[in-house]
């Protein structure tokens, strides 16, 4: 890396200057000229360190995935009502998820388009406006210019509102009530890029007795010292639970870590797209009690289960067996059952988690629980998520070490196959995943 | 990757819904003088910052049998996130555990394997402005700021904020009823938090 030299160093070149000392070397990406060769960094069984730790690839990613692809922001029920805002983050972009007058939900980036001052300030609230504290400048909730003061200035109303605005991320969906925006004009639709892993937004919906998930209960926000795909890749990983995990499962007599195990029953499943999937379901189905998955039983809460039968007839048994969806959703949305995570990368080494439990409407009975349970598990003190924040910390730290380079991604690539779906399956702590993500990664960054 | 590990039905029982004062703590004046919460007995001030201390002291230290000794059955350990006045029962918090759970987080850092605490951090914290604020349903209720200086391998953490405690005299020893951690930066990305606070 040569710093561009200051007209002083220029003029006084000095002995440092004329011999600046060896950069430590670090496990860079192989030099290609021009375009970057994924192909060189990302092979069937293995990934280069580099692409954990590389600056200059994070902001690769940031144009070709984060600034492209259909990325989880939010949740509709975040912005309930008319006029409802809340501030999130789309990759490093401060987005404000807006609903307007007319219910129609809006990312809008929160930027003045006068001298590019934050317009808001709030985490949320209720307003049909922004008003930017630095000229006054006011929006409407849905990007439009409605007035600046002194307007003369600019030779009176009506003339910058032809031409300025707040930036808007141009598409923006939703699926299950869950909100993804592409900064792309064009490319896939979001049912496109969700493909098969929408099912599984829709297998979560299926748990509430109304049929929708509400994310109400806030976020925990977890600061990570690590590379983001670390974590999206350790989301479906089956096998690292009975070890990063261990602590907590032999003191609460979990049956949790048997799902992962080389007997279990469960698949790993690559869903295309880069998603992925544990399904637990064939564990669950041979079990076959209602709220096993939840780690419950029918009895524990009856109200739910009344409800689910009323609202599902015949098939609320089946549904109470097979439980919630494992599900990753390339790049940043994970639900695990009863949380749901939305990972945003700050940087090649730093990332935030936000994490929720999930709502199921009318569900009240076992919405109690499922905040409960995911304050016990996830977030900064979480009994799980800790412990997998410092893995993913120290594995940031361990992929900056120079040798051997690669991360090797084949477990379980010898007996992968395919289900009736065409989607590789591997056993329950396979690392299919992986490789489906890894796939999909090399076919954006390449594109 | 996580799964529902069911924390709250540790120990085989049914989960039962934590219920906590949802008030916040009052200000000396109403209705009462001094600290004559804990059973007819009033607490000295020297007696309340001994225990705070001591407390600190132990929850620095790692010591988890003593600091698992001063709770009541009935205990309540709290740190919310986002807002310090979200309802608990509907909103996430960063720690929200009842007797039990404590007692699982303890288990689960004697284990040796809990990885955000393996090895332990090494902490020292002081804890300042101590004000007694008066009963709260026979416990006395206390405030009090802290700043805790955190050391682990990925560098040195500073945690501030204040800490609402409830004491009980029980059987002549004093024990914690309930901690309240309302960190200052509660609404901001928090690195993890593995120690006791």
């Amino acid at each position: 890396m040569t710093e561009p030299r200051s007209a002083l160093a220029i003029e006084t070149p000095g002995p440092l200057a004329a011999a600046p000392a060896a950069a430590p070397e670090a496990p860079e990406a192989p030099e290609a000229p021009g375009r970057r060769d994924y192909a060189a960094l990302i092979r069937p069984h293995q990934v280069h360190g580099s692409l954990y730790t590389s600056p200059e690839i994070f902001a690769e990613e940031l144009a070709r995935i984060w600034y492209t692809t259909w990325v989880f922001v939010g949740h509709e029920s975040e912005v309930a009502y008319p006029n409802d805002y809340v501030r999130k983050k789309l990759g490093p972009q401060d987005v404000i998820m807006t609903r307007d007058r007319d219910g129609q939900v809006h990312l809008l980036l929160n930027r003045c388009a006068h001298r590019g001052n934050q317009v808001c300030e709030d985490e949320r609230g209720n307003s049909g406006s922004f008003r930017c504290p630095y000229h006054g400048w006011t929006y409407r909730n849905t990007g439009e210019l409605l007035g600046y003061p002194f307007n003369r200035g600019y030779g009176g109303k009506g003339t910058l509102e032809r031409r300025l605005a707040l930036g808007r991320v141009p598409r923006v969906d939703s699926c299950q009530g869950f909100v993804f925006g592409s900064f792309a004009a064009g490319g896939p639709t979001l049912a496109e890029h969700l493909g098969d892993a929408a099912g599984e937004l829709d297998r979560l919906a299926r748990l509430a007795p109304e049929g929708k998930v509400e994310l109400t209960a806030g976020w925990l926000k977890h600061r990570t010292r690590a590379n983001w795909k670390l974590l999206a890749e350790n989301e479906t990983d089956g096998y690292h639970p009975q070890f990063v995990h261990g602590s907590i499962f032999s003191v609460t007599d979990s049956p949790i870590g048997a799902l992962y195990s080389d007997k279990s029953a469960a698949v790993t499943r690559d869903l295309g797209g880069g998603h992925s999937e544990n399904d637990l379901r064939p564990e669950f189905r041979r079990a076959g009690e209602p709220m096993r998955w939840f780690g419950t039983t029918a009895e524990r809460v009856p109200e739910y289960v009344a409800a689910m039968h009323a609202a599902y007839g015949a098939d609320a048994e089946q549904i109470m067996i097979e439980g919630g969806p494992h599900v990753m959703i390339f790049p940043n949305l994970f639900v695990a059952e009863i949380q749901v995570f939305n990972i945003q990368p700050v940087s090649a080494a730093e990332c935030v988690q936000y994490v929720t439990a999930v709502q199921l409407k009318g569900g009240a009975e076992l919405n109690r629980r499922m905040i409960s349970q995911s304050i016990g598990s996830v977030g900064p003190a979480g009994m799980l998520l800790a412990d997998d924040t410092e893995m993913y910390e120290r594995n940031q730290a361990g992929v900056a070490a120079l040798r051997p380079e690669w991360l090797d991604v084949s477990r379980g690539a010898a007996h992968e196959a395919t289900d009736d779906r065409g989607h590789p399956v591997g056993g329950a702590t396979d690392e299919v995943g992986m490789r489906g993500f890894w796939r999909h990664y090399r076919a954006l960054m390449e594109a | 990757m996580i799964a529902p590990v069911d924390v709250t039905e540790a120990g085989g029982a049914d989960g039962r819904v934590i219920s906590a004062g949802a008030h916040e703590a009052r200000v000396p004046g109403d209705g009462f003088a001094g600290a004559d919460g804990a059973g007819g007995s009033a607490l000295t001030r020297a007696e309340v910052e001994d225990f705070l201390y001591l407390e600190a002291r132990l929850a620095d230290e790692c010591d988890y049998d003593g600091w698992e000794a001063l709770w009541t059955d009935d205990a309540i350990y709290w740190v919310p996130a986002g807002r310090a006045d979200a309802d608990p029962q509907t909103s996430v918090s960063v720690i929200y555990d009842n007797r039990r759970r404590i007692a699982t987080r303890l288990s689960q850092l004697r284990t040796g394997k809990r990885h955000a605490q393996a090895p332990p951090s090494s902490m020292r914290r002081l804890i300042s402005n101590v004000e007694i604020l008066g009963a709260h349903d026979g416990d006395t209720e206390v405030g009090a700021n802290f700043l805790l200086l955190e050391s682990r391998a990925r560098g040195l953490q500073l945690w501030g904020g204040r800490a609402t405690y409830r004491l009980r005299r029980v059987d002549g020893a004093l024990r914690l009823a309930y901690k309240k951690v309302v960190l200052v930066n509660l609404n901001e990305p928090l690195p993890t938090m593995g120690f006791l606070i």
